[in-house]
C-alpha cells in the first residue's frame, strides 16, 4: 500500500499535469450533467462557462499580421492568456494544456520501452525558425499561415469529426516522434511553443534550487527533462533557478529529484531580468 | 601604432570572425529565402473553397473572412441545427475554417442569428442583426434542361420551400414552343444563399444551386466593352 503511494508520489507532477490536460480536453468535448459544456471552441479562441473568453495570442498575432483587428472579445481573450503566460511561464501552456504533448509524450515513452536508437539531432533553434516563416508566411499571404497544419487545433477537431485525412497527419507526427527524432517536435519543431517561451520568457513560476549542498549530482533530473539545457546551469550549480523560457515547468525533475534539492517556486521577489544568482 | 595594428594578432582574427558572421547571415537568409518560397508554395497549393463550400451568415469577404477567423469552432458549436463544419484536412475549404454545404444541410436562418453572436473576432459580421440581410451566396438555376419547370411541369418545390417567401424565388411566365413555362426565377437582391431551395430541389443533382456571389453573379463593366479589366481579381 505504502509502496504503491510512494510511487504515485514518484508521479505526482506527472500525475496533475494529465489530469489537467485530460480536463482540458474534456472541457471541450462532454457534456456534463447540470452544467453542459465547461468550454467551447477550441484552443484557438473559447468560452469557459458561458462568460470567460480566451483567445491563443499566437493565433491572434497571426490574425493581426495578415491584416484583420480582433474584435473586442477575442482581444480581452488575447490578453488574458497573454498575461497569464507572461506572469507565469509561457511554455507552461506545453506541458499543461496542450493536448499534443500527451501525442509526443506518448512517442517519447514508447520509444524508450522499444529502445528505439535511430535520432536525427536538429538545433532546437529551429522552432524559432519555423516561428519566423510561419509570421512571414501569414504576412505574405493574408492568411494564417500556421492554421492551415496547427496540430493541436487539428487533434480537437478530429476529437468531434474525426477524418482519415487528420489522423493521418496526427499519425505522422507521432511517428515522427518515435521514430525518427528524440523529442522531435515539441522540442524542436513547434512553433507554438516557441511562441510561448518568448512571450514567458521572464515567468515568474521556476525551478528552484532549495538549498546548496542537498544535491546529491545523480544527474536523474537532466536524464528525464524534455529541454535539458535549461536545468545545466542549476545542476552544474551556476544558477540557483532555471531561467531559461524553454522550460516547460513539466516537474519531470521533481518527480525525479530523490534528495528534494529542487522546488518549483513562484518567485515575485528577485531579479525581473532573468539573471541568475549565482550561490556557492 | 600602424606596426601594432600589424602585429597585433587580434587583427588576423578580426577579419575571419567578420566573414563567418557574413556567412553565417546570408545562410540563415539564404534559407529564410528558400523556406518562404516552399512555404508559399505549400500554402498556394492548399485547394481554393469549393464552389461548394458556404460561409455561415456574416461572414466578411473570403479573403478578409480568412485572416479574421482563427477557426475556433464557436460559431459551429452554437448552430441550433449542427449545419457547420469546421474544415478538415481534407475538406474543400481553408483548414479549420466553418462551412456548410447547402444540399446536405442548408441555414436555417434563425432570426436571432447565433452563429453571429458567438464569434469572438468579428468574421462573422456583428452588423448582421437582420438574418434576412445575409448574404452566403446566390441561388442560381443552373440547369434548363433538367429543370422540370422548363419541361412544362410546375414542380416549383424551390419556389415553395425557400424562406424569404415569395421574393427571393418567384414563378415568372416565358413563352417558347412548349407553351407558356412557369420559371423559378431568383431576385439576387433578396436571396440570402441560404440553401434550402438546393436542398430540396427533386431531383438527384440539384438543378438550382447556390453559388458564391462571385461566381454566380455577373457584374456589370464600367468601360464601353462591358468588360473591366479582370486579370487577377478573382482572389
Amino acid at each position: 500500500m505504502s509502496a504503491s503511494l510512494a510511487a504515485l508520489y514518484r508521479r505526482r507532477w506527472l500525475l496533475s499535469r494529465r489530469m489537467v490536460q485530460i480536463f482540458i480536453v474534456l472541457a471541450f468535448l462532454v457534456d456534463w450533467p447540470e452544467i453542459g459544456r465547461i468550454a467551447n471552441g477550441n484552443l484557438s479562441s473559447s468560452l469557459w462557462l458561458g462568460v470567460l473568453p480566451l483567445t491563443d495570442p499566437f493565433i491572434a498575432l497571426q490574425s493581426l499580421l495578415s491584416g484583420t483587428m480582433l474584435a473586442k472579445t477575442a482581444l480581452i481573450g488575447t490578453v488574458l492568456i497573454a498575461a497569464f503566460y507572461f506572469i507565469f511561464g509561457g511554455r507552461i501552456y506545453c506541458s499543461w494544456v496542450c493536448p499534443i504533448n500527451m501525442v509526443t509524450d506518448l512517442a517519447y515513452w514508447l520509444r524508450q520501452k522499444l529502445n528505439v536508437k535511430g535520432n536525427m539531432t536538429m538545433p532546437r533553434e529551429l522552432r524559432m525558425a519555423v516561428l519566423g516563416m510561419s509570421l512571414v508566411l501569414t504576412v505574405l499571404s493574408g492568411t494564417l499561415a500556421w492554421e492551415n497544419f496547427n496540430p493541436i487545433t487539428l487533434f480537437q477537431r478530429e476529437l468531434m469529426w474525426s477524418s482519415l485525412a487528420g489522423g493521418l497527419v496526427l499519425l505522422s507526427l507521432f511517428l515522427f516522434d518515435l521514430l525518427i527524432t528524440r523529442r522531435g517536435w515539441c522540442g524542436h519543431l513547434c512553433p507554438v511553443g516557441a511562441f510561448y517561451s518568448v512571450l514567458g520568457r521572464y515567468g515568474r513560476v521556476r525551478v528552484t534550487a532549495k538549498q546548496s549542498g542537498s544535491c546529491a549530482g545523480c544527474g536523474a533530473c537532466i536524464k528525464v527533462c524534455p529541454e535539458p539545457h535549461v536545468l545545466a546551469p542549476v545542476v552544474s550549480l551556476k544558477a540557483n533557478a532555471v531561467t531559461h523560457g524553454d522550460c516547460t515547468r513539466c516537474g519531470a525533475c521533481l518527480d525525479q529529484c530523490s534528495s528534494g534539492a529542487i522546488a518549483m517556486k513562484f518567485d515575485l521577489g528577485k531579479s525581473f531580468h532573468g539573471i541568475p544568482i549565482v550561490s556557492k | 601604432m600602424a606596426e601594432d595594428r600589424n602585429n597585433k594578432p587580434a587583427s588576423t582574427i578580426e577579419e575571419p570572425e567578420r566573414r563567418r558572421m557574413f556567412k553565417k547571415v546570408s545562410r540563415r537568409l539564404g534559407a529564410a529565402v528558400v523556406g518562404s518560397i516552399i512555404g508559399s508554395a505549400l500554402l498556394r497549393s492548399r485547394p481554393a473553397p469549393a464552389a461548394s463550400v458556404l460561409r455561415p451568415p456574416g461572414a466578411l469577404p473570403e479573403k478578409d473572412f480568412q485572416s479574421a477567423c482563427v477557426r475556433c469552432g464557436l460559431c459551429v458549436e452554437d448552430c441550433p441545427f449542427d449545419i457547420l463544419k469546421l474544415a478538415s484536412w481534407a475538406d474543400p475549404a481553408p483548414m479549420g475554417t466553418p462551412f456548410f454545404t447547402a444540399r446536405e444541410e442548408p441555414c436555417r436562418m434563425c432570426y436571432d442569428i447565433p452563429c453571429v453572436a458567438a464569434c469572438p473576432t468579428g468574421a462573422l459580421d456583428p452588423l448582421l442583426t437582420d438574418i434576412r440581410k445575409a448574404d452566403m451566396g446566390l441561388a442560381v438555376l443552373v440547369d434548363h434542361e433538367t429543370c422540370l419547370n422548363y419541361k412544362g411541369m410546375t414542380c416549383s418545390i424551390c419556389v415553395r420551400v425557400c424562406p424569404i417567401r415569395g421574393e427571393a424565388i418567384s414563378l415568372k411566365p416565358i413563352q417558347n414552343e412548349l407553351g407558356v413555362l412557369q420559371i423559378p426565377t431568383v431576385d439576387s437582391t433578396k436571396c440570402t444563399g441560404c440553401g434550402t431551395c438546393e436542398k430540396h430541389c427533386v431531383l438527384a443533382e440539384a438543378a438550382i444551386r447556390v453559388l458564391p456571389r462571385e461566381l454566380g453573379q455577373g457584374l456589370s463593366g464600367a468601360n464601353p466593352a462591358g468588360r473591366t479589366p479582370v486579370w487577377g481579381m478573382k482572389g
